[in-house]
């Protein structure tokens, strides 16, 4: 940090303000003049909220994605099917048994298991040969999709928020001060700050391992050098394995996040891919911290773009990769 | 060897009692919403469809109607393939098609290209369809989303006392011919629209658009339908929203007040208007709901027909009707049906139903209020029946023509 200061104390200025005017537009009463020409504060931090709770959602599919990219080198490009097939098991489960809680479990549990198949039924087979496995993950997807809406069909499920997280809560900020000069707070959703809450957990969680644990210790040593890693004596393969199991059963629980919040369909799988490839290359592929930053940035494009420039929000998203992809092409936490 | 040829025979034998005994069928093709956001009342549609052949029959005189489905996903291009391919390959001659308002207009459009052909709109409802350039063999039998929505702006200015409200909508051509219903008449009637907020088809996220909903006003008017109605309202749910609300077609609908879950309990008491109320008492309609219940089993249907199987169900008979007047003649480019069907007046389960100049029904509108049946089912309860309300919607055709097509910003909020 203070090394940065240094060596850019312009940059660390601007980066400074701008912390500073955010934290002023959340903490502060907008004065009626900034109402007037961009819209009730209470709009503004609702929609800021949203988009850091759906980068919550966009981190839980990400970062298994770029876990098993940064490790094995390889692009999953069916991590969206594992995504939306953990969502129609998680509704399957709460349907049946009624428990929200079971349906994460079971869901991480089954998807994790496609994930192992798919690690030694395919990938194992054509290791270190990219375009290969990027054309069979493709096939592959698409083979998902129509086993899924063969047995789904084209309906849309909604996994049912048990009632303790229905509706919402009142969050310590205030939007406005009423005429009779009684404070007015944010009212907010419990459900998508406990999914973003939970995310957190998982990313800390995470890091934690990747950082301070032994297998962490192996995980990271395989993204520098698989080779010199497996020459040492590592089980490189097994390691191989609980990787892709973690990183398709994260995509299975947000595929539960998702079905809570959103809604599960046919097509929501190649909109999951696209948000993850999207989260990743702006965050750095390979990077946990890197898809953190990246799913919180795609978030809250998405989210102010609904509110502030909706005719144009789409694009936004992708300018913003663009922009990244021509200033800082290995993405913005990469190392290298 | 010996398994091969008699399999051979049996196949010859197949071949040859089918030209045998082939009645000459008519071969209609059926679109429906199958895929995507409107999934739901495209399957409905389909019910309103099924539950016609069992109470009119197949049989054309000594011909036989013969059906093929296709499925669309509520965008205009799905429709123009979707129709395409049931002529082309599946060699259809008549066409009962689409369901949603974007693909009306398309298919419209293609309808023109294949002048030969009969084209009978299943449901769609946008204005522009009938009423800017009509292809003459396209036929309409349901209202437009303008007509479904007459009487609601009256009924929420003079008896529930809304003055100001704001409206949410999907962003394509239905739902800007409902709000242009409603907005006509709330600001004929001296109230105020004070922000119209447009949302894409299939739009997942609805917190900031709720968010974003204005707190000044009386009343909120929600034009969703399908995913994105059930998708909104769980989240109003989620965000604690308590306004009052008004609904459109599509909103108020069994295909909303039947889904999962207890986010429509917010709709308890949303006024409504549409093209059908769930219980209206004319005997003709309370035929047609134990038709549409006796066709399928209580978990496979909705306890009431939505207005999409309404739709089919009318537009289905209107085509069987006039079929069968003109004893399935379908020579000289099908001229004697398309005659026969811009004549015919059909008593459909929600009122008597004719059709104008350019094709367009004229029909029976409903205002309507959502109640609770004591067990925790939803349905619409009539209010007003309002009879003969065609495209116009009462006015000269010379004004109507200066108020503009529907729009994000059509019509401006004033009386013309």
């Amino acid at each position: 940090m203070a090394r940065f200061i240094e060596r850019h104390p312009a940059w660390a200025l601007i980066a400074i303000i701008a912390i500073a005017v955010v934290l002023w537009l959340v903490f502060a009463i907008w004065p009626p003049g900034l109402e007037a020409a961009i819209g009730r504060k209470r709009v503004f931090l609702n929609a800021v909220l949203n988009g850091i709770t759906l980068g919550g959602l966009y981190f839980l599919v990400a970062s298994g994605f770029t876990l098993i990219f940064g490790l094995m080198r390889n692009v999953n490009l069916a991590h969206g099917s594992l995504y939306l097939f953990g969502g129609y098991i998680g509704y399957a489960i709460s349907t049946w048994t009624g428990s929200w809680i079971l349906s994460f479990i079971v869901a991480f549990i089954v998807v994790a298991l496609v994930g192992v198949i798919l690690q030694l039924a395919v990938f194992r087979r054509m290791e270190g040969q990219d375009l290969r496995q990027t054309m069979v993950t493709i096939g592959l997807s698409i083979v998902f999709a129509d086993l899924m809406l063969w047995v789904f069909g084209g309906d849309f499920y909604q996994i049912q928020t048990p009632a303790w997280l229905i509706g919402p809560i009142q969050l310590p900020l205030l939007t406005a001060i009423k005429s009779s000069g009684e404070p007015v707070y944010l009212q907010y959703p419990l459900v998508r700050l406990v999914i973003f809450a939970a995310s957190v957990v998982i990313g800390v969680a995470m890091w934690l391992a990747l950082n301070r644990t032994r297998i962490g210790m192996i995980v990271r040593a395989g993204v520098d050098d698989r080779d010199i890693l497996a020459a040492t004596g590592v089980r490189i393969q097994l390691v191989f394995v609980l990787v892709f199991a973690l990183g398709a059963g994260l995509a299975g629980i947000a595929g539960v996040v998702g079905g809570t919040f959103q809604s599960l369909s046919p097509g929501e799988d190649t909109r999951f891919l696209l948000a993850s490839l999207v989260v990743v290359i702006v965050g750095g592929m390979g990077s946990i911290p890197g898809a953190a930053l990246g799913a919180v940035i795609i978030g809250l494009a998405e989210q102010l773009g609904s509110v502030y420039i909706p005719t144009y929000a789409i694009v936004v998203t992708f300018l913003i990769m663009v922009l990244v992809l021509a200033l800082r092409p290995q993405g913005l936490l990469a190392r290298r | 060897m010996l398994k091969g040829s008699v399999g051979l025979i049996a196949l010859g034998s197949l071949l040859l009692s089918g030209t045998a005994f082939a009645q000459e069928k008519i071969k209609v093709g059926v679109t429906a919403t199958l895929e995507g956001t409107y999934t739901v009342l495209g399957e409905d549609g389909m019910r309103g469809f099924q539950a016609a052949l069992n109470v009119l029959g197949k049989k054309i005189g000594d011909k036989e109607l013969e059906f093929v489905v296709a499925s669309t996903d509520a965008t205009p291009d799905s429709a123009v393939r979707a129709v395409r391919k049931l002529i082309e390959q599946d060699k259809v001659q008549i066409l009962l098609s689409p369901l949603s308002g974007d693909e009306g207009i398309a298919v419209k459009n293609f309808a023109k290209t294949k002048p030969e052909l009969t084209f009978i709109n299943a449901a769609s409802g946008a204005q522009e369809t009938t009423y800017v350039d009509p292809a003459p063999n396209f036929f309409r039998y349901n209202m437009d989303g303008a007509q479904w929505q007459v009487g609601l702006g009256k009924y929420a200015y003079e008896t529930k006392g809304y003055r100001k409200i704001a409206t949410v909508g999907e962003d394509y051509s239905f739902i800007y011919t409902q709000v242009f219903g409603l907005v006509l008449e709330f600001c004929g009637a001296g109230g105020q629209v004070t922000n119209r907020q447009w949302v894409p088809l299939g739009t997942k996220d609805f917190a900031s658009v709720i968010a974003a909903l204005p707190d000044d006003v009386d009343a909120i008017y929600l034009g969703l339908g399908g995913a994105d109605a059930v998708n909104f309202l769980n989240q109003y749910q989620q965000a604690g929203g308590k306004a009052h609300l008004m609904g459109g077609s599509i909103m108020i609908d069994q295909t909303i007040l039947s889904s999962k879950g207890s986010a429509k309990n917010a709709l308890v008491g949303t006024i409504a208007a549409s093209g059908q109320a769930d219980t209206w008492e004319d005997p003709g309609w309370q035929k047609f709901v134990k038709a549409y219940q006796d066709a399928f089993p209580p978990a496979k249907r909705f306890p009431s027909p939505s207005l999409l199987a309404t739709n089919y169900y009318g537009s289905t008979m209107a085509l069987i009707l006039a079929l069968r007047q003109v004893n399935g003649d379908l020579s000289n480019n099908q001229a004697k049906l398309k005659e026969a069907l811009a004549k015919i007046e059909i008593d459909a389960p929600n009122g008597k139903i004719k059709l104008d100049s350019n094709r367009q029904a004229i029909g029976t509108n409903f205002v309507t209020e959502v109640v609770d049946d004591g067990k925790g089912a939803l349905f619409s309860k009539v209010v007003k029946v309002i009879p003969n309300v065609n495209q116009t919607l009462g006015y000269d055709p010379a004004v109507f023509a200066k108020i503009g097509l529907p729009s994000r910003t059509v019509p401006e909020c004033k009386k013309y």
